[in-house]
C-alpha cells in the first residue's frame, strides 16, 4: 500500500513529457521503421562520409584493372579476378564500383531529398490555400488535375530541350542539370499531397476548435499556422517519405533512359543502366545499385509508415 | 586455365585445317552431303527485285547470279560475264555513257535451257517496268536502254557520262533471272508470280525444292552449274527466324548448323560461345567507320540562333589545326577496339577504310602520343597560364562540349576519350543524346547531329556499294547543314577547300579505276590526316560465323555473304 503512494507521488512530481518523446516511443514500437530509420542513416552516411575515407577518384579510368569481381567472389571461385584494393570489383573500364556507388548515392538522395522537399512545400502549399479559402478551390484543384495529368518523361524531356542551355551557362553542366531534375521531378510530384491535405483541412476546419478560434476573431495566417497545419501533420509527413521514394525512382528512371546526367556522373540508375548488358556475366554491377535503391526506398516507406502511426494521437499509447 | 587451352586449341585447329585439307576438297559434285545455313531474319521472297531485304538478297544468291560480283577486296570478279568491262578493254565506251557486257559460252539454266542475251535484257524489262516497283531501281538510275546486240552480248546506255557503269547486272541485288520463268510477271503482275518468286530458275550452284516462306527453305545442288566439281554439298538446307544468340550458339556451341550470319552480339558474347570449339567466328570489314568529327565553325550558346555552328563564326579553338591534331594524337585506338568492338572493329585513321583501291595507307594516327600531343600545344602556344590545368591561349581555354548518341558503346568511347583528353590538358564535358533525337534531323531540336552545337561529335558513317565519289563529295563547300536549307546537308564539319572541290569535280569525270583510286585516296588524306577535320577511330565490321568443319569460308562485306558458296566444302572432321 504503502509502496503505491509512493510511486504515485514521485509520478506527480516528474515533468510532464515531452510530446516529441511520446512520438519517438511509439515510432519505437515500430520495428520496420526501426530498422528502415537505421538503414537510411547507414546509407547516408556511407554515401556522405563514404568518399572521404574511401579516397577513390569514381571516374578515374584503369583500364589494366578492369572486371574485378567484387572480393567475396573470390570465395566461391579461386580463379576469380579479386582484388583488395578494390573490395567491389571495378567495372568494364576498371571504374571502382565502391566509389561510383558512393558517389551515385549522393547525387541520387540529393535529388530525392531536394525533389521531395519542393514537391511537400508546393503540395502543402496548394492543399493548405485549396482547403481553407473557398473561392480558391475550384481553381486550384483544376489546376491539380491539369498537372497531374502532364506525362512526367515527355515533360522533362521537353524541360531538358528548353532549358538545359540557359541553366548550363548559369550554373555549369552538372548544377545545372540537377536544378533542371530536382525542378522538374518536384513541379510534377506535388499533387498527392495536395489532394490529401486539402481532403484534411476542409474536415478540420469544420471542427469546434477552429470554429472557437474563429470566434475570437483568429486571423487566416494564425489559423493555419496554429490550428490547421499541426493537425495536418501526420499525412504530410506521409506523403513527404513516399515523394522521396517517388523522386529516387524517377530519377533512376530518367538516368537509365540516359536522359538525366551526363554519361561520366554517376548516380544509382546511371550504374544501373550501364551494368544491364553485361549483368549475366558481371550481376553484382546491377545487384548492389539495384539494391541500393530498393532498400532505400523501402527503409523510407517503413519510416513514413511508423511516423503515421506516431504522430497520431489516438494510436499512440496503444 | 580451361579457357586457355580452348582457345589453344581454336587456333591449333584453325592453324591446321587449310594445311590438312588443302588438297582435299577437290572432287565430284555433291561429294559432302548437306551444307545447313541459319539466318536469324527469315527470307519472305527469292526474288531481290521484289524485296530490298539482305536476307531476301543473300538468300537469293544462292539461286541466282548476276554478270560480275565484288570479291572481298571489293574488286570485281565476272561471274556470268566473260570478263569485267572497263574502257581499257573496250567494253565500256570513252564517252562513258555505254558498257557492254559478253556472256560466257555454253551458259546454262539449271532447267538446261541456254542463257541468252535476252535474258538479261529481260531481267532489265523486269525491273525497269513502269508499272511495278522495283526495289533494286537504283541499281538501273540513268539507264535509258539496254539492247541485245548478238546472244551473248548486251549493250547497256546511260543518259549521261556515268564513270561507275556497275550498276546493273552487278553484284547481289542484280542478278539475272530467266526470262522464260518472268515472262508473265512483269510490271503489276510482279507480286502474283509466286511459283516463280519463291522458286526461281537461275544459274548458283543450288536449286530450290521447296520454299516455305519466312521459315525455311531447301534446295538441291544444280546438276547443271557450270563448274562440274561444285558445289561440293548434295544439299543444303536454309534456316532462317530466331535471333543473333540463338544462331550464334546454333553454330558455335552445338554445332546444329554449318554457317550463321551478321551475329551482331557483344565481343565478351560471342568469345564465349567460341570457347566450345564448334565454330569459328569470322569477321570482314566494310565501310562504316566510327569517327569524331570537329566542328570548325562556332557553336558558342553565346551566339545568335543563325550564326551558332554556321560559316559566319569560325570556332576559336578547333580552327587551329594543332589542336585537332593533337586531340587525335591523344587517343589510343586499340584499346577502343578491344573495348567496344572486338573482333568486329579495327583500328583506322581513314574515312574510306575500303574497298582495297580507295583505302589510303594513312596508319600515322594508330599509335598514342600523348607527349607528342602535348609537346605540340605546347609549340602551338597552348599553355595552362592560369594553372587551372586547362590549356588555354589569348583567353580562349580548351573546354570542349562532346557529344553522341545514347548507346553503351559510345558512352564507354566517351569517358575514355576524356581521360586522353585530360592528359594533355584539354577539359571536355560529355552529353549523350537519344539517338531518335540525335539522328532525327529535325531543323526544330537543337541537338541533332546536323545542327552541331557542341565541338566534337561521335557517330559511325558509310557509304553504300563500293563507290565512294558520292560520300566524299559530301565535304563541298556550301553543302553543310544550314540555317536556309532547313539544316540539311552531309558537309557536318562545315569543312571548305576549293582544292577539295576540285577534286571532286575531277573525281565525277574519271573512269579509269586506278585514277579513281588515287584521286579518292589523296581525297581522304585531305580530310583526314593533313586537316584532321575527321578523326576516324574504328572501321566497324560484320561478324559471322562457320563450323570448324566448313571450309573456303570468306566473307564478303560488298556482296552477298554467300557470293563464294559453290567453293564451300567439308572439312572432314
Amino acid at each position: 500500500m504503502t509502496d503505491q503512494s509512493v510511486d504515485t507521488a514521485v509520478e506527480e512530481l516528474t515533468k510532464p513529457r515531452n510530446q516529441w518523446l511520446d512520438v519517438w516511443d511509439q515510432f519505437k514500437t515500430h520495428k520496420g521503421a526501426v530498422v528502415g530509420l537505421g538503414f537510411l542513416i547507414f546509407i547516408t552516411l556511407f554515401c556522405a562520409i563514404g568518399p572521404f575515407v574511401w579516397d577513390v577518384d569514381p571516374g578515374k579510368l584503369d583500364i589494366r584493372n578492369k572486371d574485378v569481381r567484387p572480393i567475396y567472389m573470390a570465395i566461391f571461385d579461386g580463379d576469380a579476378k579479386t582484388s583488395w584494393a578494390r573490395p567491389m570489383g571495378t567495372d568494364h573500364l576498371g571504374r571502382d564500383i565502391m566509389a561510383n556507388t558512393m558517389q551515385g548515392g549522393r547525387i541520387s538522395l540529393a535529388v530525392g531529398w531536394t525533389a521531395m522537399i519542393l514537391a511537400v512545400l508546393i503540395g502543402t502549399l496548394v492543399g493548405v490555400f485549396a482547403g481553407y479559402f473557398k473561392r480558391l478551390d475550384g481553381l486550384l484543384m483544376r489546376f491539380t488535375d491539369l498537372v497531374l495529368s502532364l506525362p512526367i518523361l515527355p515533360l522533362l524531356l521537353v524541360m531538358m530541350l528548353l532549358f538545359r542551355d540557359p541553366l548550363r551557362a548559369a550554373f555549369g553542366p552538372e548544377q545545372g542539370i540537377f536544378i533542371l531534375i530536382v525542378t522538374g521531378i518536384g513541379i510534377t510530384s506535388w499533387m498527392q499531397t495536395a489532394r490529401i491535405v486539402r481532403g484534411d483541412v476542409m474536415a478540420i476546419k469544420e471542427r469546434e476548435f477552429v470554429l472557437a478560434a474563429r470566434s475570437i476573431g483568429t486571423p487566416a495566417r494564425r489559423m493555419i499556422t496554429r490550428h490547421l497545419l499541426p493537425n495536418v501533420m501526420s499525412p504530410i509527413m506521409v506523403s513527404a517519405t513516399l515523394g522521396l521514394a517517388t523522386a529516387i525512382i524517377t530519377e533512376s528512371a530518367l538516368s537509365f533512359l540516359g536522359l538525366g546526367f551526363p554519361s561520366d556522373f554517376p548516380t544509382w540508375g546511371k550504374i544501373l543502366f550501364d551494368s544491364v548488358d553485361r549483368m549475366t556475366a558481371f550481376p553484382e554491377r546491377v545487384i548492389w545499385p539495384g539494391l541500393a535503391i530498393s532498400l532505400t526506398v523501402l527503409s523510407v516507406n517503413y519510416i513514413g509508415d511508423g511516423l503515421r502511426d506516431a504522430l497520431d494521437p489516438r494510436i499512440r499509447g496503444q | 586455365m580451361k579457357l586457355k587451352t580452348a582457345l589453344l586449341g581454336a587456333a591449333a585447329s584453325l592453324a591446321l585445317a587449310p594445311m590438312a585439307y588443302a588438297d582435299g576438297h577437290e572432287g565430284e559434285r555433291g561429294r559432302d552431303g548437306e551444307l545447313k545455313i541459319i539466318y536469324w531474319q527469315a527470307p519472305s521472297i527469292l526474288n531481290p527485285y521484289l524485296s530490298g531485304g539482305t536476307k531476301e538478297i543473300e538468300a537469293a544468291s544462292l539461286v541466282i547470279e548476276p554478270l560480275g560480283r565484288y570479291d572481298e577486296t571489293g574488286a570485281l570478279i565476272p561471274y556470268l560475264a566473260e570478263e569485267i568491262p572497263t574502257v581499257g578493254n573496250g567494253g565500256v565506251s570513252e564517252d562513258l555513257t555505254q558498257i557492254t557486257w559478253k556472256l560466257k559460252e555454253g551458259l546454262v539454266w539449271s532447267d538446261g535451257s541456254p542463257v541468252t542475251s535476252a535474258d538479261v535484257k529481260f531481267t532489265a524489262d523486269y525491273c525497269m517496268n513502269p508499272e511495278g516497283g522495283c526495289a533494286q531501281g537504283a541499281k538501273f538510275d540513268g539507264v535509258t536502254d539496254v539492247s541485245v546486240v548478238d546472244d551473248l552480248t548486251v549493250t547497256v546506255t546511260f543518259d549521261k557520262p556515268t564513270p561507275n557503269p556497275y550498276g546493273p547486272f552487278m553484284g547481289g541485288q542484280s542478278p539475272i533471272i530467266q526470262a522464260a520463268q518472268f515472262a508473265d510477271c512483269l510490271g503489276a503482275k510482279a507480286p502474283e508470280c509466286t511459283d516463280a518468286n519463291f522458286m526461281p530458275i537461275g544459274t548458283g550452284p543450288f536449286v530450290v525444292t521447296e520454299f516455305r516462306t519466312n521459315d525455311v527453305w531447301t534446295g538441291v545442288a544444280n546438276e547443271n552449274y557450270r563448274d562440274a566439281s561444285k558445289p561440293a554439298f548434295a544439299s543444303l538446307t536454309f534456316k532462317g527466324g530466331g535471333d543473333a544468340t540463338a544462331s550464334g550458339r546454333a553454330v558455335l556451341e552445338t554445332g546444329e548448323f554449318d554457317y550463321a550470319w551478321n551475329l551482331q552480339l557483344a565481343p565478351d558474347v560471342i568469345a564465349s560461345m567460341a570457347e566450345a570449339g564448334v565454330g569459328t567466328p569470322v569477321s570482314a570489314f566494310g565501310t562504316l567507320v566510327e569517327r569524331l568529327e570537329m566542328n570548325l565553325t562556332n557553336p558558342s550558346a553565346d551566339l545568335a540562333e543563325g550564326v551558332r555552328s554556321t560559316v559566319a563564326e569560325p570556332h576559336p579553338f578547333l580552327s587551329d589545326i594543332a589542336v585537332r591534331t593533337a586531340l587525335s594524337m591523344a587517343i589510343d585506338r586499340e584499346l577502343l577496339v578491344e573495348v567496344g568492338y572486338g573482333q568486329a572493329g579495327r583500328p583506322t585513321c581513314n574515312l574510306v577504310p575500303g574497298p582495297a583501291i580507295y583505302a589510303s595507307d594513312n596508319d600515322a594516327c594508330l599509335t598514342q602520343d600523348i607527349a607528342g600531343a602535348n609537346a605540340m600545344l605546347d609549340a602551338a602556344g597552348w599553355v595552362d597560364s592560369d594553372g587551372d590545368g586547362v590549356r588555354d591561349k589569348d583567353g580562349v581555354a580548351l573546354r570542349i562540349l562532346y557529344q553522341t548518341s545514347t548507346n553503351a558503346v559510345r558512352q564507354d568511347f566517351q569517358a575514355l576519350i576524356k581521360e586522353w583528353w585530360s592528359e594533355i590538358g584539354v577539359e571536355t564535358e560529355l552529353r549523350n543524346i537519344d539517338a531518335s533525337v540525335f539522328f532525327g534531323g529535325d531543323p526544330g531540336s537543337p541537338d541533332t547531329f546536323q545542327k552541331f552545337y557542341a565541338d566534337v561529335e561521335m557517330y559511325a558513317n558509310n557509304f553504300d556499294g563500293t563507290d565512294p565519289q558520292a560520300y566524299l563529295a559530301a565535304y563541298r563547300c556550301g553543302n553543310e547543314p544550314k540555317p536556309d536549307s532547313q539544316w540539311q546537308g552531309e558537309n557536318i564539319n562545315r569543312f571548305c577547300d576549293p582544292a577539295y572541290d576540285a577534286m571532286i569535280d575531277e573525281l565525277a569525270t574519271t573512269a579509269d579505276l586506278d585514277r579513281r583510286g588515287e584521286i579518292a585516296r589523296a581525297m581522304n588524306d585531305m580530310l583526314t590526316k593533313d586537316s584532321m577535320t575527321i578523326v576516324p577511330l574504328v572501321d566497324r565490321g560484320r561478324v559471322s560465323a562457320h563450323a570448324n568443319t566448313l571450309g573456303g569460308v570468306i566473307l564478303n562485306t560488298w556482296d552477298s555473304e554467300l557470293w563464294n558458296v559453290a567453293d564451300w566444302y567439308r572439312t572432314g572432321n
